[in-house]
């Protein structure tokens, strides 16, 4: 079969490959390329070596934005992973209708975050502004915001991945322990949590990346306002290119960065889910 | 078993729980029909009375975005986009998983890698890329969204392409059909439920994007899709128009739900397996 398939590259692989090499081969490497050089069009860049990471470390708006995105990766992490996992015990406790529970838990993740955004800003300052305050008047409003944005989003999301892992937890376990005189309680401790780890696992890197990852949400809800207070890396990344004349190789710089800490946080999945099968 | 009592509880926290899921929805639906000057006023009365302002934020809000034009942009990218990913993709995962060879091997890992790079990391060469080869239109669009959207497929169609046998499609070969005709009659049916995976994925994903379509496309041409207006309203300086902004809203969910609503089922379980495999 090799051989009559092998002759035929053109057309079975060549559509996706130039697509893929316009949109991210081409693009990825000579962005690799630039962050080391002095450019405002892609065409007069300079070799200026790591001139653009030394400024990128120096720089207090990318310094801020990191630590803010790691408060909200953190928070977010842990809400959406506890109200979640609260959620899916909920569901699984075989009452009647929890089909249309489930529906409507993951119906907000459906909604894309430039309209999640722009709801929750509406909601917000509409409470805000019965103590004449808006949003943009304190950074905490902005952060709290964005959890709430998230943890609307993501719920009902990752919940899903914790019925689906509790489903698989052997009702014989569950009736031994019953047996054996075992609380509510207990069985969530010992019985349910260590056996969905795969699941808890899942969910956590899903959410990490994600929150990590973080930029319509940001943009629309409070565009990194007051200041730059409430900007996340890839809205401080998007700043630096499109909104500063003469920082392009900072911006391709911090993406970089971004890029290598995403990347390892993936790599240290893999290795995570790895070694777990390998276990069992 | 639990006991009544405990359902009783049990129903009584859902049913709260729903309703504050469903209240931000609710909110923007009810403000939607409200006059501008209330929404900020007071954002929480109900529509009634001096507030109601029937259709009026619907006129304004469609007029002024031009809303049935960026639905049709989007629904023609979205549509598109999809249909080029699962036939192209598939068919490359196929060759890549049957053919054996470093350039094979080689590609795998490239589509594999693409995965884990932020879109940042590409977006401004990217962007310069795609004007310079007049890519800023929506069929222009249909060809970036492949080459996005490829990672993932192929990711996701070659782990399913391997665990199924070679015999069937042997077969078919040996009995005279020529690679193309075996793909399509042969192997594509068989992907059918890995195939509504990745057409979910990638329309929920494609539908919602607005940085590539902002960026390639931009706010000045008749091209917008929904996120990129529902922006261009909001972000753009100036006095905002709030009652427009939440018909627009409204408009924007309204045929998400529906789908949503329609095809549920495919839609969770295809979202769980994106969640496991990705």
């Amino acid at each position: 079969m090799e051989k009559y398939l092998k002759k035929q590259f053109a057309i079975f692989a060549l559509p996706t490959i130039l697509a893929f090499a316009l949109a991210f081969g081409i693009p990825f490497l000579t962005g690799l390329y630039l962050s080391f050089c002095e450019f405002t069009t892609v065409t007069n860049a300079k070799f200026v070596g790591l001139d653009n990471y030394r400024q990128v470390f120096s720089d207090p708006n990318f310094i801020n934005a990191f630590w803010f995105t790691v408060k909200v990766m953190l928070v977010s992490v842990l809400t959406v992973n506890i109200f979640a996992f609260l959620l899916a015990l909920l569901l699984t406790q075989k009452l009647k209708g929890t089909n249309l529970f489930r529906t409507v838990f993951f119906m907000p993740n459906l909604i894309g975050g430039i309209v999640l955004g722009y709801i929750w800003q509406s909601i917000i300052n509409g409470i805000l502004v019965n103590f004449d305050m808006t949003m943009l008047m304190d950074s905490s409003y902005g952060f709290w915001g964005l959890i709430m944005v998230v943890n609307w989003q993501y719920i009902g999301y990752i919940m899903i991945i914790y019925i689906a892992g509790l489903q698989n937890v052997s009702t014989s376990v569950l009736e031994a322990a019953d047996i054996d005189g075992a609380t509510s309680l207990q069985k969530v401790f010992r019985i349910k949590l260590p056996l969905i780890m795969t699941s808890i696992t899942i969910a956590l890197f899903l959410t990490i990346a994600n929150s990590f990852k973080m930029f319509d949400q940001n943009l629309a809800l409070t565009n990194g306002g007051p200041g730059n207070q409430t900007s996340m890396l890839a809205l401080d990344i998007y700043n630096t290119f499109y909104d500063t004349i003469g920082f392009e190789g900072v911006g391709q710089a911090k993406a970089t960065i971004f890029f290598i800490v995403v990347a390892a946080i993936a790599v240290v999945q893999v290795f995570i889910t790895r070694r777990k099968e390998v276990e069992n | 078993m639990s006991t009544p009592k405990a359902n009783k509880i049990y129903y009584t926290i859902l049913t709260i729980l729903v309703l504050l899921f469903i209240s931000p929805i609710l909110f923007v639906i009810m403000n939607s029909f409200k006059g501008q000057f209330f929404i900020s006023d007071a954002p929480f009365a109900l529509p009634i009375g001096d507030y109601f302002a029937g259709t009026t934020n619907y006129v304004k809000g469609i007029e002024k975005t031009n809303f049935f034009r960026a639905f049709g942009i989007s629904t023609f990218i979205t549509v598109f986009s999809v249909g080029a990913i699962i036939i192209f993709t598939s068919m490359t995962s196929w060759y890549i998983t049957r053919v054996k060879n470093k350039l094979t091997s080689f590609l795998y890992y490239m589509f594999v890698f693409s995965m884990i790079v932020p879109f940042q990391m590409v977006m401004f060469t990217m962007s310069k890329l795609a004007d310079t080869l007049y890519l800023n239109n929506p069929i222009g669009m249909v060809v970036l969204y492949l080459g996005f959207g490829s990672g993932l497929s192929v990711f996701m169609f070659s782990g399913f392409l391997k665990s199924i046998p070679l015999e069937i499609e042997e077969a078919a070969l040996i009995d005279g059909c020529t690679p193309l005709v075996t793909f399509f009659q042969i192997v594509l049916p068989i992907l059918k439920p890995t195939t509504i995976t990745i057409a979910i994925l990638n329309a929920m994903w494609i539908w919602n994007d607005y940085l590539l379509p902002y960026l390639v496309i931009g706010v000045s041409t008749d091209y917008k899709t929904i996120p990129v207006t529902v922006q261009f309203l909001m972000g753009s300086y100036g006095a905002k128009d709030y009652g427009a902004l939440m018909a627009l809203l409204v408009l924007s969910v309204t045929p998400i739900i529906i789908f949503y609503l329609l095809c549920q089922k495919y839609i969770i379980a295809g979202v769980v397996a994106g969640a496991v495999k990705g």
